[in-house]
């Protein structure tokens, strides 16, 4: 048992740190925010240079040979700064895609451009009347001689505007929701037929609606077997899922450091208002709910490897105390910070924000139990 | 015990529909979110009420006054509410014009009051401050008298709409050496007067629905006082009982939840199936709907104890925590329903409506739960509620 983190993750976390301080702090993330692109050029190099895209993908594809846990590092500081740029959409999403399901060939096409910076990919999974469910895909791939004819919809595809490659899923066999007949594909976004509509997210991302009008791949833009790619969607999406709960991690200690710090020095009644019992017992319950959090992405992104089950309740287990810790820690600091919460002029209405979109992406609180629920208690024992 | 309306209620209720109907401007149906409107919005059916004689059901015959009983009035508004008519501003009916009328001279009355109940005047309101919101008596805005006139310095903050206002009534310390309470004034100010500065505040659903106002050598003649010097928390105390009456919002939360059943009737499940069949979310769903049951009978009880002459007390108290905590709910819910669109952010400032993507009802989803947070921090936070009940009601 070692809840420790080696020195190079060490590093690697404090290198972040120094940069989120340094480059990416409150002035700056709204003026990278509220610029046209909504992005930093600039801070994704700086990422590379600091090898963060190498770090959890494999040496021989150019990566540094870590793994979840540097994954964990990087989205636990990210959260903390509020970082915007897609690399979990690249490194994590569509990265792994690829890295798990990818051919040698794939692999040595995109790793390599990933771990250097000059590749930005995203996963295109999600559509409009799919709600959560992975294998409910109305976009479409026709097998047309070797290749195949993508046609459909995606939606809010968060990294698609700045990403030049898509990870795609889309059905070649099987009714609409049949776990069979799913297919993953990758696509330029420089293909005839996509188009996207780009647009910005309530927390401050950029992200598109991507629509594939009879867009022309061969088979070798193909991940893995045909009809056979929803085990990998689900694998990807469950370390999706364990990333965001280390973003989410950052973001709960950000809010209850906040929060503190505004109680002890905001007085009303002649004493700060962290003297009050009923506000003292809140943050008290923000504290547990941030340990609690804490352990569940732990748990979750160490549980990444083990068999499909263990793996998907680990993640959905994790998801469902993230998504109710986060309603409740930003609920809490917004109420503790009074009116200055609720305005943009305060850092901890950002941080509530993408704490409260974390439980909308890869599924929320009511999916993930109902996912662990069935895996929990299958009817046959 | 009887929960009917009688004969004549019921045909004051269809009589109140009716009108609604007939004189409801469609225009006004279109629109959103609070900063979409444009000033006249907000001021449409306010004028339409005014000219009907509607507009201060709650005022004294006197002063433009309806004269409907507590129950007329409670239906009056929920039939607003239901029809989702715009809610009135309640600076100026619900706010200044019951201290003028309760405290204010002849002459106030005379100059203020008609022009309230016409919308010809917007009322802004000062009270809090940076140093003074739930402490509302440790507030440092002064007001020195210099012959005929105050001279007013400070800053006041959360003052909503204060862009589109000509008047706001502003709480201000004259006597500097009396216990906190003692030495507040309440007094009048034309807010185009030199020295009177409005900054906007965004919030973090990005409107601009408040301001900061600074205050700054502003001179008020001495005629714009209300009630007498140094008893201005009279004033003040008197509007936060006022200002609470309402804020139960029981009619507008009972129209939330059928938009929120429409919704999941809308949206589909992860089984493909109408999210309305998903167990889980129609639970909560039916505990909302429940939770608001009880508000609503608890809101009925306090009014017949206000029409038994009884006054509106403490309850209200009662009625913002959970008014305020049912409507937090049905945003969360909102959220929740739908998915992966709450997400993107379309935001038209009132110009140009941009269309956005996925289903229209799911595009303001996650800025109206933004929004809504300041419903358990305004007009007393929760916190502050909870010590009055534990103070007035439980005696602790």
């Amino acid at each position: 048992m070692d809840f420790n983190f080696s020195d190079e993750q060490t590093m690697l976390r404090d290198s972040i740190a120094k940069f989120v301080a340094a480059e990416y702090d409150f002035d700056k993330r709204k003026a990278i925010l509220a610029s046209a692109d909504g992005w930093s050029k600039k801070a994704w190099g700086t990422f590379a240079e600091l090898g963060l895209m190498a770090a959890p993908l494999p040496e021989a594809y150019g990566g540094l040979g870590g793994g979840p846990v540097d994954t964990l590092v990087i989205m636990e500081e990210f959260g903390k700064g509020l970082v915007v740029e897609p690399w979990l959409q690249t490194v994590v999403l569509a990265g792994g895609a690829i890295l798990h399901g990818g051919s040698e060939a794939q692999k040595q096409e995109h790793l390599g451009a990933i771990a250097t910076g000059e590749r930005i990919m995203t996963l295109a999974y999600a559509e409009p009347k799919g709600r959560y469910n992975l294998a409910d895909l109305a976009t479409t791939a026709k097998k047309d001689g070797a290749g195949y004819i993508l046609n459909g919809h995606k939606a809010v595809v968060i990294g698609a505007p700045q990403a030049d490659h898509f990870v795609v899923t889309a059905r070649t066999a099987g009714g609409q929701r049949d776990a069979r007949g799913v297919s993953v594909f990758v696509v330029a976004k420089a293909a005839k037929g996509v188009t996207t509509r780009d647009y910005v997210t309530v927390d401050g991302f950029r992200a598109s609606e991507v629509y594939f009008e009879n867009v022309s791949v061969g088979a070798d833009a193909l991940i893995g077997a045909a009809d056979d790619g929803l085990p990998l969607v689900e694998r990807v999406i469950d370390e999706g899922i364990a990333a965001v709960c280390a973003e989410a991690v950052g973001t709960f200690r950000l809010m209850h450091a906040l929060t503190l710090e505004y109680a002890r020095g905001r007085k009303q009644f002649g004493v700060p208002i962290g003297s009050f019992q009923v506000l003292q017992h809140r943050m008290v319950d923000m504290f547990m709910a941030t340990e609690q959090s804490i352990s569940m992405a732990y748990m979750a992104t160490l549980k990444l490897g083990e068999d499909v089950r263990e793996r998907a309740m680990a993640a959905s287990a994790a998801k469902v105390q993230i998504g109710k810790a986060g309603r409740f820690i930003g609920q809490a600091a917004v109420q503790i910070h009074g009116g200055m919460g609720v305005t943009e002029e305060m850092r901890v209405g950002h941080y509530f924000k993408r704490a409260t979109m974390i439980d909308a992406q890869f599924g929320n609180v009511d999916n993930h139990l109902r996912r662990f629920s069935n895996l929990s208690m299958p009817e046959a024992a | 015990m009887n929960l009917e309306f009688s004969a004549e209620e019921l045909a004051f209720r269809d009589e109140v529909r009716a009108f609604i109907k007939d004189n409801y401007p469609a225009h006004l149906r279109d629109i959103e979110s609070r900063d979409q409107m444009r000033k006249e919005d907000f001021l449409t059916w306010h004028r339409i009420l005014a000219k009907k004689g509607w507009v201060a059901p709650a005022w004294p015959v006197e002063y433009g006054g309806t004269g409907w009983t507590s129950t007329q009035r409670y239906i009056f508004a929920e039939e607003n509410a239901l029809a989702e008519t715009t809610p009135l501003l309640p600076f100026g009916l619900h706010m200044v014009g019951p201290v003028i009328y309760t405290f204010g001279t002849p002459e106030q009355k005379e100059r203020f009051l008609p022009r309230i109940l016409s919308g010809d005047d917007w009322w802004c309101q000062g009270y809090s401050e940076p140093g003074a919101g739930s402490d509302l008596a440790g507030l440092r805005t002064t007001a020195v008298r210099k012959g005929d006139k105050y001279v007013l310095n400070g800053q006041k903050t959360w003052t909503t709409l204060a862009q589109h206002a000509d008047w706001g009534f502003f709480l201000c310390r004259t006597d500097p050496d009396a216990k906190k309470q003692e030495g507040i004034s309440f007094i009048l100010v034309d807010m185009k007067s030199p020295g009177v500065t409005v900054r906007p505040i965004i919030m973090l659903d990005g409107g601009h629905e408040v301001n900061d106002v600074y205050l700054d050598n502003v001179e008020v003649p001495v005629e714009n006082l209300v009630g007498k010097e140094n008893q201005g928390w009279t004033c003040a105390k008197f509007l936060l009982a006022h200002e609470r009456s309402g804020i139960a919002g029981v009619a507008r939360s009972k129209r939330g939840v059928e938009r929120l059943k429409d919704l999941a009737r809308a949206e589909l499940a992860d089984d493909g199936g109408p999210l309305i069949r998903d167990d889980d979310f129609k639970k909560k769903i039916a505990e909302l709907e429940i939770d608001l049951s009880a508000l609503e009978y608890t809101e009925l009880r306090v009014l017949a104890n206000e029409s038994a002459g009884k006054g509106p007390g403490v309850e209200s108290s009662l009625l913002k925590i959970k008014g305020t905590e049912i409507q937090q709910r049905l945003t969360e819910l909102a959220m929740e329903a739908v998915g992966n669109y709450t997400m993107p952010y379309f935001r038209s400032m009132g110009e140009g409506n941009e269309k956005g993507v996925g289903p229209d009802y799911a595009r303001m989803t996650a800025p109206h739960y933004f929004n809504m947070r300041k419903t358990s921090i305004y007009g007393g936070s929760n916190e502050i509620q909870r010590n009055i009940i534990a103070k007035m009601v439980l005696g602790l």
